[in-house]
Parts: structure tokens; sequence; C-alpha cells
């Protein structure tokens, strides 16, 4: 056996295995780094950019970037926090995230992920974009107003559940989850409840029917803890050290 | 290039060996002979080609080019850049559409003509331009337009249209030995046998060739690490996806001196020990396909492509053209990749870099249509003599892709280090105010800084140089490539795919006279999320034009700012029309007047 | 605090449902402690109609109609703290849900298929606020000095910010009391 190679995490030093990502071993140590596309379960995917961390004196997304020996990060800076807030807030206006009505909120880890950065308005202009709503399904709802395109449905789907239910058609400010069938409609994929898919949106896009709004408030999984404090079920990763 | 009513799909999905990493090339053929893809067509390619249908509605609903509602037999798109703009481009598409009676983005009540605008399409030279069918006119003026519509009018197919419409002249101002200097085929590859493979590598090395799409990275360095990485196959890739706003160098070097580039991969390959080659052509370049193809023709008769080239037992390489679909995005390396696999052109997570992981996850060399011949050229006369040329840091020459307000504008080739003064007075730039250097991603220079020179230690550049007189107002060109950028952002990541659209809005409000000191601050907080954190050289630039001229023509802003304070972001009495227009009210309170 | 002069507050409801005013008296006999400290101006709480000059301007809702932005601007104008108070106020709220219905189809279903209606009528009189196209929040109207969001917010946190601000410390919010709906 070598020895454990390490990189400073904000001062911190972090183990890490040969070919893990930044991500992936400062939450082996326990270390909370912001994120909404990135499952552990899943191939990195570094499109929301909230994981933005400084390697070195370059910014890049700690999801995607592969630790190396000695390698200098910093993550809990004004500025870089200051940008995360800043694309939390791109994703707040870009859709119609209308908390007071979701059934996802207080389990909703875009609205966690503010609550952590301290959003007190998404600042800059509403899109209010005209996005459809998908009710054809029988057992799960599929609400674009809510998706913030991190795919991780697509990769559910494609890569767990093996059916490609899910994909990102169109492109730029146009990008919209799109389903594969000719109709268009949920109702008319493959997809099942108990799929993977159905259940890893971390926002309220995907929802399952008849299951909404079950816990009261002030109980809910980010009602009370930071989600640095409490990561959504899985995302813990194996502690280490 | 006519269009019929059927299409024959399964010819179609055979001819690209029903493979989907060709379905970008399968959808402009179906795109092409059919006019639209249809919905029904994307579930029956999903039949033949065994892929889910989700996954090619993401790459056909990513492209501009492709569509599913008809554009009628004639789809006509002028190119949208601030320099066609300047050349009259908005008078002479209203006076096209008055001549046809319609309105641009409707296809015609008789279903016979579609009018719309279209990125940047490589004539900044000879601009206003425009595409009919996939098919570039350039220098449009009245009468042009005039023949245009009659033609339509008579519905006559496009190949039965005066040839002469559809010239291009290459523009060649000041020649080099890229430009001027005949090449015959194969020296360079002879040059090459002559002298070993590794040798050859030294050469280029020697010549500290560095690639000339913009980011300069040394092609010595590129092919080596090719070379020695593992991979059950090799590539090389031509990047001719040559999108930026203001460059048409490219298009000269592939009408004129293809083999010169064909030539330059063709020595990659022996170097690398490809087999396979790609040239990828943006899809505005179609008129150059049956041109290419056919220079390809004569170069596999003369042994200079195919199996044991030139008799070398074992150098074994072709080269096959894939068309981009109208997706600036693409001219990235890795999104060209994805393109050509088939998918929507979404830049990769890198590294790894395509020299370990590009085309099917294999080591391959993209390079630029210029960094190509150049190397043609290292290769056919020695390093030594390429690194004479330009500056240490900066050898050789390079093509610069002039337009705008200028009296010759057209390709010149000049030593890298060339004064932008010196450049100026060659194009006969006399009242030049500011420059665009390397288009809307590049840099914004003003008169002051105009001793600056061309060469990768001062002002890099991947060849558009577009000229801006006294006259013009930056600020609109600022709000020009905006719009390109937001058009052009692939959507993958957060701060590019909103940030690009915000800025957009912020410049479109500003230039309706309703913008505040407060909305030039926002554009500053977003150009710096847009720097920092976006995936791509896309988003990192997008928000140049925008820093570089506020901070350049200060004034094309501040006179443009209603107030210092705040403006409501949205114009409020205009929100009220459509009530207005329900309840016929028109009163006092039925409007918010314009506070002073 | 303090015995200094008090602080004059005003406050008003615009697309919204007067719940984060009800949130406002929630916090009960802390109440009579607060109004030590301020006294209202122009509020549903004492029925002044118009803002005068005021440290704090409290805003819930979101700006719908003409009428909105006619308050609002009086406040922004007499207010030297400006506050959007509420998810409607912050975002558009729940009244932004019209936001992707055509307002031809709005009317329609109000004036003219609505239940019980029969031969109904877009009215005309001045004296109802115009709608927009859409709703918006209050910071796309005016500037703004701070947000408080919740739907509603709860009455702690409403509790806190104003002590914050009367105190002259920057308000700052503890976790529990953040949150959007």
């Amino acid at each position: 056996m070598s020895q454990t190679k390490t990189f400073s995490l904000d001062g911190r030093t972090i183990p890490f295995e040969e070919g893990e990502t930044i991500m992936e071993a400062a939450a082996a140590a326990g270390v909370y780094i912001p994120h909404l596309c990135h499952h552990p379960e899943f191939k990195p995917h570094g499109s929301c950019k909230l994981c933005t961390v400084n390697i070195g004196g370059r910014l890049g997304a700690a999801c995607t970037n592969r630790a190396a020996e000695g390698m200098q990060v910093e993550s809990e800076t004004e500025a870089i926090n200051a940008d995360r807030l800043a694309l939390t807030q791109m994703l707040f206006v870009e859709g119609n995230h209308i908390c007071p009505s979701c059934e996802k909120s207080g389990n909703c880890q875009l609205q966690a992920v503010a609550y952590h950065l301290g959003m007190l308005t998404p600042h800059f202009t509403h899109f209010y974009p005209s996005r459809d709503v998908d009710a054809s399904h029988p057992d799960v709802l599929l609400e674009r107003n809510r998706c913030i395109l991190c795919e991780l449905c697509v990769r559910a789907s494609r890569d767990v559940d093996g059916k490609n239910v899910f994909g990102i058609g169109g492109r730029g400010i146009k990008a919209r989850l799109i389903v594969n069938s000719a109709s268009g409609r949920l109702a008319d994929t493959d997809l099942s409840v108990t799929d993977r898919a159905a259940e890893v949106c971390p926002t309220g896009a995907i929802i399952r029917k008849r299951h909404g709004f079950t816990v009261p408030i002030g109980h809910r999984l980010y009602d009370r803890r930071d989600i640095a404090e409490a990561p959504v079920a899985g995302m813990e990763g194996p502690k280490r050290g | 290039m006519s269009k019929q009513d059927v299409c024959d799909l399964p010819g179609i999905v055979a001819r690209w060996q029903h493979d989907s990493a060709n379905l970008v090339q399968i959808l402009r053929d179906i795109q092409e002979s059919c006019g639209t893809i249809p919905s029904d067509t994307l579930d029956q390619l999903a039949k033949l080609l065994g892929v889910p249908r989700v996954r090619i509605e993401a790459t056909a609903s990513f492209y501009a080019f492709f569509h599913a509602e008809s554009h009628g037999a004639y789809e006509v798109l002028f190119s949208d850049n601030i320099v066609d703009h300047m050349a009259g481009k908005e008078d002479l598409k209203q006076y096209f559409c008055e001549r046809l009676w319609l309105e641009p983005k409707k296809l015609s009540e008789d279903g016979l003509v579609y009018v719309d605008d279209t990125a940047d399409i490589g004539l900044a030279d000879q601009a206003p331009a425009m595409l009919v069918n996939g098919l570039a006119i350039a220098s449009l003026d009245k009468a042009r337009l005039d023949l245009v519509a009659e033609l339509i009018r008579a519905k006559k197919p496009l190949d039965e249209w005066p040839p002469m419409l559809f010239e291009i002249p290459d523009h060649v101002r000041k020649a080099g030995p890229l430009t001027g200097e005949a090449f015959v085929p194969g020296a360079a590859l002879r040059a090459m046998i002559a002298r070993g493979t590794e040798a050859t590598l030294a050469e280029v090395e020697a010549a500290n060739l560095r690639g000339r799409g913009g980011a300069g990275f040394k092609t010595a360095t590129k092919w080596a690490s090719c070379r020695k990485a593992e991979g059950t196959a090799h590539y090389v890739v031509c990047n001719a996806d040559e999108g930026e706003p203001g460059t048409f160098k490219d298009r000269v070097l592939l009408a004129s001196h293809a083999d010169l580039v064909f030539e330059g991969m063709t020595a990659c390959a022996r170097v690398i020990g490809a087999k396979q080659g790609f040239l990828y052509l943006r899809g505005e370049y179609r008129n150059l396909l049956e041109r290419l193809k056919s220079v390809l023709a004569g170069r596999r008769e003369a042994g200079l492509l195919g199996q044991n080239i030139l008799g070398e037992a074992g150098f074994d390489f072709d080269i096959e053209i894939h068309l981009g679909a109208g997706a600036y995005i693409c001219g990235e390396e890795s999104a060209l990749i994805e393109s050509l696999e088939g998918k929507p052109g979404k830049p990769r997570n890198r590294p790894p870099f395509p020299d370990r992981c590009g085309y099917r996850n294999q080591p391959t060399v993209v390079n630029n249509v210029e960094t190509f011949a150049c190397a043609a050229r290292i290769v056919e006369r020695g390093g030594a003599w390429f690194a004479a040329i330009g500056t240490p840091q900066s050898t050789g020459t390079k093509l610069v892709s002039i337009s705008g307000d200028c009296q010759r504008p057209g390709v010149y080739e000049y030593p890298f280090g060339v004064a932008v003064q010196q450049i100026l007075i060659d194009c006969g730039a006399e009242d030049a105010h500011a420059v665009q250097v390397s288009g809307p991603s590049g840099t914004c220079i003003s008169f002051r800084e105009f001793d600056r020179r061309i060469a990768f230690e001062d002002l890099a550049t991947a060849g558009a140089f577009m000229v801006f007189s006294r006259r013009r107002d930056m600020f609109e060109v600022a709000r020009n490539f905006t719009h390109f950028f937001a058009h052009e952002s692939c959507g993958f990541c957060t701060p590019c795919r909103v940030g690009t659209s915000l800025l957009k809005h912020t410049m479109d409000k500003l230039a309706a006279g309703k913008g505040s000191a407060y909305d030039m601050n926002e554009m500053k907080k977003i150009m710096h999320v847009l720097r920092g954190t976006a995936h791509c050289g896309l988003g990192h630039t997008a928000a140049n034009p925008v820093v570089h001229t506020m901070e350049k023509f200060p004034d094309a802003y501040e006179r443009r700012l209603k107030r210092l304070d705040f403006e409501p972001a949205f114009d409020l009495d205009g929100a009220l029309a459509t009530a207005r227009l329900i309840t016929g009210r028109d009163d006092e309170w039925a409007h918010i007047a314009d506070e002073p | 605090m303090a015995e200094a002069k008090k602080l004059r507050v005003a406050t008003c409801s615009l697309a919204g449902c007067f719940g984060c005013h009800m949130s406002l008296l929630d916090i009960d006999e802390k109440l009579f402690e607060l109004v030590k400290h301020i006294e209202f101006d122009r509020s549903p709480l004492t029925d002044i109609k118009t803002c005068g000059p005021c440290d704090i301007g409290i805003v819930e809702g979101g700006v719908c109609n003409a009428e909105n932005v006619h308050v609002l601007k009086a406040f922004r104008k007499n207010c030297r703290i400006l506050v959007a108070l509420g998810a409607c106020a912050i975002t558009g709220g729940i009244p932004s849900w019209r936001n992707n219905v055509d307002l031809w189809d709005c009317f329609q279903e109000v004036y003219h298929y609505g239940i019980g209606l029969e031969k109904g009528q877009v009215p005309n009189d001045p004296e109802l606020p115009l709608p927009f196209d859409k709703v918006h929040p209050i910071n796309e109207v005016v500037r703004v000095d701070y947000f408080l969001p919740g739907c509603p917010p709860p009455a702690d946190a409403i509790w806190k910010f104003l002590t914050d601000l009367a105190a002259g410390r920057e308000p700052k919010l503890d976790y529990e009391m953040l949150h959007y709906d």
C-alpha cells in the first residue's frame, strides 16, 4: 500500500484515492460543497456549476475535476459563494419556482441550497417561461416549470433503469426536458413509478402523484437542518477518517 | 438541391452505414431532401438506427438548421452579423419581404418561401449575404434580390438559377505561403516519407507551429501526445466549423487551397497513426461540398489518400466530410466531436482532452483548417523555414479576415507580429475607430491601441478583423454580439444558458432607452459569473463584447441611460397594452406615465 | 433598545393575500414592545390611505396592475428603507401562476364564461385597476433594500428583522427563519 494521498480544501487536509474527484473526496471526508447536478451514484455531469471551487488559482467544478496530490482547493470563500448565490438565483428566475404551492417544498435541494447560501431574493429579472406540465402518467407528474436541467433523470433512466425515458431537447435558454414518446407525453413512455428516474429529481419537476404535502411544515428535511448537515439520502458517501 | 416530397429514409440511413454516430449527417440529408424533419421521421429513424427516439429528438432539436415545420420550397436566411447590418441588411431584408409579400419568420401563404435571420455565414467581406436552401449568395443588393425574388416566384429549381448568383470570389488581397504560392499535391507527403515520421514531427516542433483556431496550443505537442496515447484507433479531425462572426479565411483556404489542408491532415495521420480523418465543415459552407469531394477523389486517384499512400505499405488514410447544421458551439473541439458522434454539440468535461479521448473515445487530433495548411507547408519546406517567419513566440503567417468599414475587405496573409495600424492602412480603413479582433469572443480595441500587434503574445486571433469607423455605434456592435451568444449558447451550464439571455435582455433594455446605472452594474456582475464559472470558452467570453465596449467606449452606454438610479425591468405602460385593448380603456388610469 | 425617536413604518399589500400582515400580527404580545419603537403611517392597521415620509416601508404582494405601481412608487418615494415582505413581493408568488395564461383568456373566463354569468361584459370603469400582462415581484419595478421571504414569513422572522432594523443592526435571519413557503 502506498501512502495516502491528500490535497488541501480550505486549509483542511483531505485524503483521496486515485481517480476520485474533489467532490467525491470531500464528501467522503464529510465536507459539503454545494451542488445540484451531482449525485454520487451517477457519472459526473458538471452542468449546474454550483460546486465551482478555486483549484490552485483557477476556477473549476469540484464534481468533474480530479483530486491531485498537494492540490490547493478553496471552496468556502466569499467570492465563490457570491458566484454560487448568483447561479442559484439564475436557476430560480429561469424557471417558475413557486415554492408555496410546490409539493417538494421543504425537501427540495434547489431550495435547500438557496437556504444554505442565504438567498433572500432571486434578484435577477424573472423569465416567467411558458412550460408544459405533463400529468398524463398515472403515477408521476412532470412539472417542467421546476426543471433545472440537471439531467439526473436522464442519467438515471439511461444508466440505471435502462429505459431512456428522458432527454434534453432544444438549446440555450430554450433547452427543455423531453420524453421518449412520439406524442411527447410521459404516459406514452415506459416510465414506472418505481424507476430510479422517477425519484431522483432534486426539485419538484418529477414527483409521485398523491404523495404531496405529507409531512407538516417544520418537520421536512430542510426545515431545520442545513443541506450541509442534512444531505439527502444516499448522498453522504462513505465517511473516512 | 430541389426539395422532393418523398424522402428515401432507408436509403439515407444506408448511405451512412446505419450508424447512429452519423445522425447529424442523416438528419441533414433528410432535411435537404424533404425540407423538414417531421416528427414521425424521428420514430422511423429510431427503429432504423436502433436508438431511443428521445436521443434523436435531442439532436434534431439542437441544431438551428433542423426544423419539424415546413419552411416552404425556398428557405431564405439573411446573415445577421453586425457587418451585414452595416451593409444595409435590415433594409434589404424588408425590401425582399415586401417584394414577395411576406413576413419574416412566417411561411408565405402559398407555402413557397420562408425568410429569417441566421448567425454570420462566413461572408463578412461580401456582406450582406444570405443562404437560400443552404447555399450562399453574397454581395446582396436590390438588383440581386429582385432576381432571387423572380426566380422564387417562377418556382425555378435552385440548380437552374444563374450560377453567377452563387459565385463567391476569394478576395485574397495579400498573399503568402498559404494563399499565394503554388502547391504540388503530394509534395509534403513525399518529403515526409523521405524524412521519416519522427523527423517530420521534429520539424513541426522546430517550426513552433501553434493552433490557428485562436487558443494557440502547440501543434507538435498535441500530435506527439495523441501519437503516444493508447487506443483501438486514432483519428484526425479538421475543424472547419468557422463560426466566429467576421471570420472567413478557412472558407478561402478550402475553396482554393484544399489540397494543402488535406495534405496537412494526411501528414498528421501518418504521425499519430490514424486511418480515418474527418473534415467537419460548417453547414453554412454547404456550397463547398462538391468541390471538396472532388479534391478528395482526385487525391485518392493520385495515391495521396486510401490504401498504401504513395506506395508506402501500411500508410492508409482517408477523409470523410461531415457537415454541421447551424451551431457555433461546434467550433469548440469537444462539442465538434459530440456532433461528429451524432449528438447535440455540447462541450465535454475536460480533461481528458481529445488527444487522449476524442472521437468514439479514442485518441484524436483536432486542428483548425489553417493549422493543417501550415503543417503541410512545414512538412514540405521544413521547420526552420517556418520559424523564420513572424515572431519567436508566434511563428509563420496568419490569415486575417478583414471586413467592415474599409475599402478592400478580404483575406490578408501577414507574418505574425504585424501592427493593427499597418493592416488598417493596407485594407484602406481611413476612418477606423475600433477593431473587433478575433470576432465577438475576441478583443475589441479602440483607436488608442492601433499600435498593438497580431501575435499570441499580444492580440491572439482566430482571424476575424472587423473594422468600425467613427460613425458606428459601438453599443449596437456589442448588442449584436450579445444576441449572437444568447442564440448560440448550448444551454448545458447554468451561467451561460441563463447569463447570456440576461445580458441580451439588459442590452435590449438599454437600447430601448430604459436603462440605468443599476443595469450596468448588473451586467458587470453577470460577466463576472460567466467568466468564472461557465463550462467552456463560449461562456467565458460571451460577456467580452460588453466588457470591452463599456470600458473603451463608455459614452456609447452613458448616453443611453435614462437615469442613474433605477429603471423598472419591464416597460410598465407597454405591459398594460393588452388590458387596454381588452377593456377598450384609454383613460388616465389606464396608463403609467413615464416619469421625467 | 434606546429611547430614540420612534421609527415611522408604512405597510401595504399589493397582489398578495394579507397573509404577511397576519403574520406580522402573529408576533402577539411582542406587538406591545414593538409599538414602543415604531409608529404606523399608511397601513391596513391604521387605515391611513396615503403614505407620508417614513423610515421603513413594508410591501406585501407582487405587482399585478397599474394601481400597484402607483402605491409602490409612493412607498419608494416616501420610505427611506423599502422592504419586500413575503414570497409574492419577492418572486410574484402564487398570483404569478397566471403569468402563463393569456390575459384575453383570463378576462373571458372571469367575465364571459364563469359560472353564473350571463351576457357578461368586460368592465371599462376607470376606477378598476388595469392588470398587467404578467405579475412581477416589486424589485422589478422599484429599487428594494431588504427582502424577507416566506409564505408568510414567520412572525419570529418579522420580529427579528424589525428589531434588528430598529436597533440599527444589519438584519440577519437564523436558518429556521428563512424559508420560501
